[in-house]
């Protein structure tokens, strides 16, 4: 256990609240820049998606895991992201320009998705952003004049003035840097007010009304934010595969966002991180362990995609918290060692559930 | 002018008549205080006030304003907070986070500073904090400050939400059966809590309460509702031993509970 004596209300709202956690993060960091030096391309290159979906998955999180409200209809945002970024790059516009106009765009779109949140939860708003999602996917394939349609379109490499982002590594880095960006503000917002009324929202919209929260400010925000930062994975998306078409941003993408941020731990940032490196190391953990299986199995059709669905059930029944509940009762025995008591993290059974107010 | 006054509100839920033309003075810097058998339409008149329900007619005036066509959180806005009668508090959060949700009608940010966090928003959030600590010092509160709420006790999980009303620096204080579900020692202390939230912070209040002696110790003026219909109103002493509220509440004086 660590006590700090606090001496300053400063100390309670700065990033880090141990030094040494600061260091931690400091060589997780370093760690993130150095790792091209002793990784293959390929590996790079899952390290590329794995930040790229980050970015997405953390825009996510934001709505879902801290606002509470579900979306299944973030390939949209992805896509008009995407498609933003490659129609204003083969206008010639430069990327340092057309990689927040990606994300400009897809937040505008969110405000309007938005609205009918503030008379939908829950499912209904799933099935509502649901349908939000096949008109953008319908709109991309028929907007021919401007997106192709179903032939796609090809996206140069992005470049910042001289530096250009051709190679595995230097791809990665751009990720990187971004990645972190996306994390740094996700913070800030969730240390200040704005994200402490989309907690309110999540947690009791009765309440933070009372608080003098308004619903149609922050659940527009929160939908407008979200659609931001994957407007901008979109954009990291296009430029990196360098092709692109609408089929890329189906339904499935959605839901394998909200796989990935469940996965990873509802409410947290870390879990968004942890949940988008899960399912994209999935497919390769499988086709690894596939070399320890007997042959019969190995060499069963549709073996993946059960493991896969398999692995995310599992996941969910015995780890609700998801990875990043993992990552905290580890921590917490070794914080602990040899005190750790199992109960500490079981659920609370509640009798009292307030039904009025 | 009176601080707050309700004037001849009704609302009905279908045929139920929840509130029959109910009107009330609060005076500044008092406690008034509402009571009323179960289904008088107490609580009712508190989620009037927050704007949930729309009244069908009559006005809310919060200073010489008609809050009743306003948006929910504008009533927050203008100065009023309440807590409500099964506990509303944010229970993914910790105490002090559920404080700082009070001061959010005092922040000054917009999304873009806050997305830097600009020395203005930390300067801010230095500010909201103190406020808060200031908070956790009156109800004594320290021990629960870093906890989630979910797992407190129910008697603190109402002070937290006592606390975070206040954190709001309001002028008006809706208090929803505040003493439900607590023990005669947090009662207690709550009784001087409430008479100090009026006499050091100058807060007026308005409370719902079933327990007739805090009622009787802490109250300016009582209000007694009976199926929506106000059946007297005055001081303490005299609405508690007005034969209608005691009829209300005891039944028929010819019923003998012997039977």
């Amino acid at each position: 256990m660590r006590f700090i004596m606090k001496r300053d209300y400063y100390q309670d709202i700065r990033l880090f609240k141990y030094r040494s956690t600061f260091f931690w993060y400091l060589a997780l960091v370093i760690g993130c820049f150095l790792a091209p030096t002793v990784l293959d391309d390929y590996f790079i290159s899952q390290l590329t998606f794995i930040c790229m979906y980050s970015v997405a998955t953390v825009g996510l999180m934001l709505l879902t895991g801290y606002t509470g409200q579900v979306s299944m209809g973030h390939a949209a945002f992805f896509g008009i992201g995407a498609f933003t970024s490659a129609i204003l790059s083969s206008k010639g516009v430069p990327f340092v320009l057309a990689l927040p106009a990606a994300g400009l765009l897809a937040g505008v779109v969110g405000i309007f998705i938005g609205l009918p949140a503030l008379r939908l939860s829950g499912l209904y708003l799933a099935i509502a952003t649901m349908g939000f999602g096949f008109i953008v996917e319908e709109i991309l394939v028929r907007w021919e004049s401007l997106t192709h349609g179903n032939m796609g379109m090809m996206v140069d490499p992005p470049s910042i003035g001289p530096l250009l982002f051709e190679s595995e590594t230097s791809y990665y880095y751009l990720t990187l840097v971004i990645l972190t960006l996306t994390i740094l503000a996700a913070r800030n917002i969730l240390r200040s007010p704005t994200g402490r009324a989309m907690i309110a929202i999540r947690d009791s919209e009765v309440a933070a009304q009372a608080m003098g929260i308004s619903m149609a400010k922050y659940k527009t925000t929160a939908f407008a934010i979200s659609a931001f930062f994957t407007g901008v994975a979109g954009s990291l998306y296009a430029h990196k595969l360098t092709f692109i078409n609408p089929e890329s941003f189906t339904i499935f993408v959605s839901i394998e966002f909200l796989a990935m941020i469940i996965v990873g731990g509802l409410g947290s940032i870390h879990g968004a991180v942890f949940g988008a490196a899960f399912i994209i190391f999935l497919p390769q953990l499988i086709i690894m362990t596939k070399d320890y299986m007997p042959k019969y199995l190995a060499d069963q059709t549709g073996l993946d995609p059960v493991l896969y669905g398999l692995m995310i059930i599992l996941f969910i029944l015995f780890e609700p918290l998801g990875i990043y509940g993992r990552w905290r009762k580890t921590r917490f025995y070794f914080e602990m060692f040899p005190l750790y008591k199992k109960d500490t993290f079981r659920r609370e059974k509640k009798y009292f559930k307030a039904e009025r107010h | 002018m009176s601080f707050f006054e309700a004037q001849q509100i009704s609302i009905s839920f279908g045929g139920l008549m929840a509130l029959n033309g109910v009107s009330f003075e609060v005076n500044k810097g008092e406690v008034f205080s509402i009571i009323g058998p179960n289904g008088a339409g107490k609580t009712t008149i508190f989620n009037c006030i927050n704007r949930y329900y729309d009244l069908d007619e009559g006005s809310f005036i919060f200073k010489d304003k008609d809050i009743s066509k306003v948006r929910p959180h504008v009533v927050a806005d203008l100065g009023i907070s309440r807590t409500f009668q099964n506990i509303e508090l944010f229970k993914n959060t910790t105490a002090i986070d559920n404080l700082l949700l009070g001061r959010h009608r005092h922040r000054r940010s917009n999304l873009f500073t806050e997305a830097l966090f600009s020395p203005f928003v930390q300067r801010q959030e230095i500010d909201s904090r103190e406020k808060a600590e200031e908070v956790i010092d009156f109800l004594d509160l320290q021990a629960y400050r870093d906890q989630m709420v979910a797992g407190l006790p129910f008697g603190v999980q109402k002070t937290v939400e006592l606390g975070r009303a206040l954190a709001m620096e309001p002028e008006l204080l809706l208090l929803d059966e505040p003493s439900s579900g607590m023990n005669m020692e947090e009662i207690e202390d709550l009784a001087f809590w409430i008479t100090d939230i009026k006499e050091e912070l100058g807060i007026t209040i308005l409370m719902v309460e079933h327990n007739m002696r805090l009622v009787k110790e802490i109250s300016d003026r009582v209000l007694a509702l009976n199926f929506g219909v106000v059946l007297t109103q005055g001081d303490p002493k005299g609405v508690l031993g007005h034969p209608e509220v005691m009829q209300a509440y005891l039944g028929d004086e010819g019923v003998s509970i012997t039977g």
